[in-house]
């Protein structure tokens, strides 16, 4: 019994840390003491220039990283797994990294290399593959970098998820019934590791959804970008579009769950 | 379908695990791999099945050279000791895993795996999913899996250690009558010498890395080639004994050597069996302790000079010969072996 109220005390707790600035901030966007109730805010929203071009171009940048990422840490992880478990610790300080670098050392980094890249391949083929990396459109630099700041938390996703399987056995056992190796990997592998390469995706969809100090100095207008921007010293409107991202990022979080859970 | 082991050797770092192994395993034979953890015996297992590769050596397959055929083309059909049912596919799926990466038709798959679960007496247990079913359940399914592509061999890797003592014998029995019936050329890895004793036609013991014995059950329970399997199969006494001629004295009694004998004082190898018990005021000893075991009684003898020795008696003999009764102990007749003396039966003395 004392579980049972110890848990609801705690939760209501919980509930009330996060819910009630939410509700309050909700609140502020919808009501305003001279006009009364009104959805202005939402509305100017999305009718502010960039809104849709920069969200999209967000949401291709998180699908473009969370397909980089879940390539590089799955291979890795099933590698050192299988082959190499005394390089478990090593490959866990090297994801570790990222969390440790703080974001404008990459955006310093990342501009030094473009700017000495630039002089060196002046002359060669290869400009043209430095220039259309730094396409305003779709800025392939700024998935490598968010790659580099994804991967510490998907790793540790998959890491989890692969815990909770035999690995190995069933590995073999796929192989000992004649599958090739992608076959093992998408047939056997990815399908009992949905809820982990949905978590992967999920952490890493949020954090492009949510930086701002690297694609703002390197001059980028992804979606966080366009949101401070454009909030400007509306004070409604910024609170709009915080309630507003924080709605999409749940609601992307229960499709990608949704689907993780949808074979079982 | 024979598959040959050749001069196989294999060390993982600084531990050797296959030291030279060399088998020839006979088209529809069941052979046990017996031997102490770290024997090699699973790695041995794990070369035939692809898994390992060895430093040196061969394997072959029905007179073909697969050691560097990757397991997936191996054509050997493998139960796992840890449950190895896909978590994500039902038991019909399961079974069928194998036609399905051979692109077999929907049909074939779903009337072979019927008839496979049929077989293993797993009928109607299709639509279930692996963690629906127990331990014994889930072994038979990987069994049935194992089997559905008409492997050229079996490979079963201590399929059985992780199941209850019932559940195990059941299931031993089962793989053996289905393993007669398809005539399906089988390894058997275990440690479990009762498991590899009561199924295989031929029992492999096998010592780091190297093959100690390779003969019939009954051969290698009556007729050791080395003193490690006469101490690993069963139970063995180590008596101190004097050799003369053809002959050996030990307990007083002249028995005659089976084989030639590594020394004059040596060690003479006595199964429990063969040890007899008699109630006697001036024997040679008394009974330290008995476990009842239903049909026999195992007895502990103190003997009088230090050393001790196992006795089996008929169960019924279990109430007479009680803990503490003083007892006269003597062999029966048969040749006997003999190891070298060793300094563990240093303390077991002839009386008289």
């Amino acid at each position: 019994m004392a579980g049972v109220t110890w848990r609801r005390l705690t939760l209501g707790v919980a509930a009330v840390y996060f819910l009630v600035p939410l509700a309050i901030a909700v609140w502020f966007t919808v009501y305003n003491e001279s006009r009364g109730f009104s959805l202005g805010a939402y509305g100017r929203i999305v009718s502010a220039p960039g809104f849709g071009e920069s969200l999209l171009k967000s949401l291709l940048l998180g699908a473009a990283v969370i397909v980089l990422v879940l390539l590089l840490a799955l291979p890795a992880l099933l590698a050192v797994r299988l082959g190499a478990p005394g390089l478990r610790p090593v490959l866990e300080t090297i994801t570790t990294l990222p969390l440790i670098v703080p974001p404008i050392t990459y955006v310093v980094g990342i501009a030094n290399a473009l700017r000495g890249g630039t002089d060196a391949l002046a002359a060669t083929p290869f400009w043209q593959t430095l220039i259309s990396i730094q396409d305003e459109n779709f800025p392939v630099v700024l998935v490598l970098a968010y790659v580099m700041l994804a991967l510490p938390f998907a790793y540790r996703s998959l890491d989890t998820g692969l815990r909770a399987v035999d690995v190995r056995t069933l590995v073999e056992a796929a192989r000992n019934l004649g599958a090739s190796w992608p076959y093992v990997l998408f047939r056997v592998i990815l399908p009992n590791l949905r809820s982990a390469v949905a978590g992967a995706s999920f952490l890493s969809l949020a954090l492009v959804m949510g930086e701002y100090t690297i694609a703002a100095l390197m001059g980028y207008r992804t979606f966080p970008v366009w949101i401070v921007t454009v909030s400007g010293n509306d004070g409604q409107l910024s609170v709009a579009l915080s309630v507003l991202s924080l709605g999409l990022i749940w609601l992307l979080l229960l499709t990608l769950s949704g689907a993780g859970r949808k074979s079982k | 379908m024979t598959v040959e082991l050749r001069e196989l050797r294999r060390s993982f770092g600084g531990t050797v695990a296959l030291d030279g192994l060399s088998l020839t395993i006979e088209q529809g034979e069941l052979i046990a791999f017996l031997g102490p953890s770290g024997c090699g015996k699973t790695t041995a297992l794990r070369c035939v099945a692809g898994f390992e590769r060895p430093d040196t050596g061969a394997v072959f397959i029905d007179g073909a050279d697969v050691t560097r055929v990757p397991a997936n083309r191996r054509d050997a059909g493998m139960v796992f000791q840890s449950y190895s049912l896909f978590p994500n596919l039902n038991v019909r799926d399961n079974v069928a895993f194998g036609l399905r990466v051979r692109r077999r038709s929907a049909d074939e798959r779903h009337s072979r795996a019927a008839e496979l679960l049929e077989l293993v007496g797993l009928g109607g247990f299709g639509e279930r999913y692996p963690h629906q079913l127990s331990g014994g359940q889930q072994q038979r399914v990987a069994l049935a899996r194992a089997l559905a592509l008409q492997p050229k061999v079996l490979l079963l890797d201590e399929p059985l250690s992780a199941l209850d003592a019932k559940v195990r014998v059941n299931l031993r029995e089962e793989i053996r009558r289905l393993q007669l019936e398809l005539g399906i050329t089988t390894i058997f890895v275990t440690h479990d010498q009762e498991e590899a004793l009561s199924v295989a036609d031929r029992v492999a013991v096998l010592k780091s890395g190297r093959l100690e014995q390779v003969a019939p059950p009954a051969e290698v329970y009556d007729r050791p080639a080395t003193p490690f399997v006469a101490e690993f199969v069963g139970t063995m006494n180590h008596l101190p004994g004097r050799v003369s001629g053809e002959t050996v004295e030990v307990f007083g009694q002249t028995l005659p050597l089976d084989g030639t004998a590594p020394g004059a004082e040596v060690d003479v190898l006595v199964r429990p069996e063969a040890v007899r018990v008699t109630p006697s005021g001036d024997g040679r000893g008394f009974i330290l302790a008995s476990s009842f075991r239903g049909s026999i009684a195992r007895l502990r003898v103190q003997l009088d000079g230090g050393g001790e020795v196992l006795a089996d008696v008929p169960g019924h003999e279990a109430v007479r010969l009680a803990p503490g009764l003083k007892v006269d102990v003597t062999l029966v007749e048969r040749p006997v072996l003999t190891a070298p003396r060793t300094a563990v039966a240093a303390p077991v003395e002839p009386v008289g």
